[in-house]
């Protein structure tokens, strides 16, 4: 089980557990955490699954993939950031175990 | 023209008999009858990706099945929703003397479309949004307290367009008076000879002439006052949009109004038709009016309000083991995708409290994705917040009438009886 952290608009964190192999967006989803809405079912397709990935955090998650569905998707979220990443587009591998993700207030 | 349309309507017995190689699900009299859906149905079993030869819309591709339209619509690189090469219909989108060329992004590629969508977005986002929410309320209640309870009307015209025509009014903080106009403009603007909308080009290019002269007239007004929540002044204050060339301008403008003209309309009368034929659906919302917000993705998808987007392929590929060739006309059915039951649990019904509502195409997916769909999902939630606390039961009192047109799936006319609670 790999340990994320989701830091509400409104300062609310929530700490919960998933199974290695899933995303960041099974993460919030599946343990009720509002915020994500992931309409396209993950499959990066549809940006409202935004997040800030903590600075902290920042070196071992990494930017999209440049020129990549991720990155054209993206900048249609509001109010991305040089922190912003789509939550399905990050595994939950162990280096990632404690990760802090930070929630914007609404999904576009 | 005339045989084109008599091909139309040749007569089989059923769906099954008809060779598979002579179907033509473009055919607009099969939205006009609501028969399409058994077509789709026979494509999505035995040829989920299939080729019709020959149509008046010239040879084109149909993808039937979910996924397959998950894959085209987000390999925008090979799949192009460029205008020149056709655009995003069936129909091609072609030049015509005299008419007005709006360039809107709905119908363009990357770079461009990403530029201009990129400025034009913060103005629908919900956050904005939420602060025209009592605006739109209020004006809602008021259109619906008009309305005679106990006799026979007309739902679309008395409501649904009503309805849709007041909220663009209030995101354009529009003229009051002058809402019609909005109304009008939205339909030139999708309108050609044919439609009997506009009688030539040329009146079609007048009136989108006064349309950007009026444009332009609140532009001017509102861009020195600080504030305003209206879509106008945001474009007028935005950094991003304020230097726009005034025909770009009007192009993204008028984007804005047609993307939530018909389709908002059509969701508000789809959504009444899809409650009077599933009653148990309608009483567990009256048990929960807090079902509403699970019921508008449903009703989305329920009525899937434009039935497909159009894509030409711009190189070689395939699609659910198919050939394609570079050139070819690509239709992705969204309508047929959300009736897909591999993908969507009992596709085939209606249930306002399903799980992921959200998972269905009616918005597209990709770069290209419905950028109005918060603002969609918002008006419609009001919209059906205040029909519950008005009327316990909007009866559905005769036949709907649907519209002839293979791209939006609309219902024209809904006699309904309204009895209060
Ligand atoms: C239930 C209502 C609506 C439906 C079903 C709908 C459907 C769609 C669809 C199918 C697309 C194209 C998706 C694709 O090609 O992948 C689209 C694009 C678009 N829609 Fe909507 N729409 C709705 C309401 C609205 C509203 C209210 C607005 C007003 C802001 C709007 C503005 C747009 C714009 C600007 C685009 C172009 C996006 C792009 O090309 O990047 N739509 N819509
Ligand atoms: S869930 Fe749709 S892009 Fe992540």
């Amino acid at each position: 089980m790999i340990n994320v952290t989701f830091v509400s608009a409104d300062g609310t964190r929530r700490s919960v557990e998933i199974d290695e192999g899933l995303s960041a967006r099974e993460a919030a989803l599946f343990n009720s955490v509002p915020g994500i809405d992931g309409d396209c079912g993950g499959v990066c397709a549809c940006a409202t699954c935004h997040v800030h990935v903590d600075q902290a955090w920042m070196d071992r998650v990494g930017p999209p993939e440049e020129g990549g569905m991720e990155s054209d998707l993206i900048q249609f979220a509001e109010g991305t950031t040089e922190t912003s990443r789509l939550a399905c587009q990050i595994p939950m591998v162990p280096e990632l175990d404690g990760l802090v993700l930070h929630l914007p207030e609404l999904q576009h | 023209m005339a045989t084109a349309a008599n091909e139309d309507r040749v007569h089989y017995d059923s769906v099954e008999s008809i060779p598979l190689e002579a179907i033509n699900v473009a055919n607009p009299y099969l939205f006009q009858n609501d028969t399409v859906g058994e077509y789709f149905t026979r494509l999505r079993r035995e040829d989920p990706v299939h080729y019709c030869a020959a149509s008046r819309f010239g040879p084109y591709w149909s993808v039937t099945k979910f996924n397959d339209i998950m894959a085209v619509d987000t390999n925008h690189k090979v799949f192009s929703s460029e205008a020149k090469l056709g655009g995003i219909s069936v129909q091609d989108m072609h030049s015509v003397e005299g008419a007005l060329e709006l360039e809107m992004f709905i119908a363009m590629d990357q770079p461009k479309h990403d530029q201009q969508r990129k400025a034009v977005s913060p103005v629908v986002a919900p956050s904005n949004l939420l602060l025209l929410e009592p605006i739109i309320r209020e004006r809602a209640g008021a259109i619906l307290d008009s309305l005679p309870v106990g006799e026979e009307i007309d739902w679309v015209k008395l409501v649904s367009v009503e309805l849709t025509t007041m909220t663009l009014a209030t995101i354009f903080d529009f003229p009051w008076d002058e809402r019609a106009k909005l109304t009008r403009w939205s339909d030139v603007t999708t309108a050609s000879p044919e439609t009997g909308i506009v009688e030539s080009f040329e009146q079609r290019r007048e009136e989108l002439i006064q349309c950007a002269m009026y444009f332009k007239g609140l532009w001017e007004e509102r861009i020195d006052k600080p504030g305003g929540n209206d879509l106008i002044s945001m474009m007028a204050h935005s950094p991003a949009t304020r230097d726009m060339p005034f025909l770009e301008f009007l192009g993204n403008l008028l984007l804005l109004i047609v993307g939530g003209n018909d389709t908002t309309r059509n969701s508000i009368s789809g959504g009444v038709l899809a409650l009077n034929q599933n009653p148990g659906e309608y009483q567990k919302l009256r048990d929960n009016p807090a079902l509403v917000s699970s019921m508008i993705p449903e009703i989305i998808r329920w009525q899937t309000p434009l039935t497909h987007m159009r894509r030409t392929a711009l190189e070689d590929a395939e699609i659910g083991g198919k050939q394609i060739r570079k050139g070819d006309k690509v239709v992705m059915w969204y309508l047929s995708g959300n009736r897909d039951e591999t993908v969507i649990d009992r596709a085939d019904q209606f249930i306002i409290d399903r799980e992921n509502p959200r998972h269905h195409l009616s918005f597209g997916f990709g770069i290209h994705r419905c950028m109005g769909n918060r603002l969609a999902e918002l008006q419609l939630r009001i919209i059906w917040e205040e029909i519950l606390k008005r009327f316990r039961f909007v009866e559905v009192v005769g036949e709907p009438e649907r519209l002839l047109s293979n791209l939006v799936r609309g219902i024209t006319r809904l006699p309904v009886k309204l009895h209060a609670h």
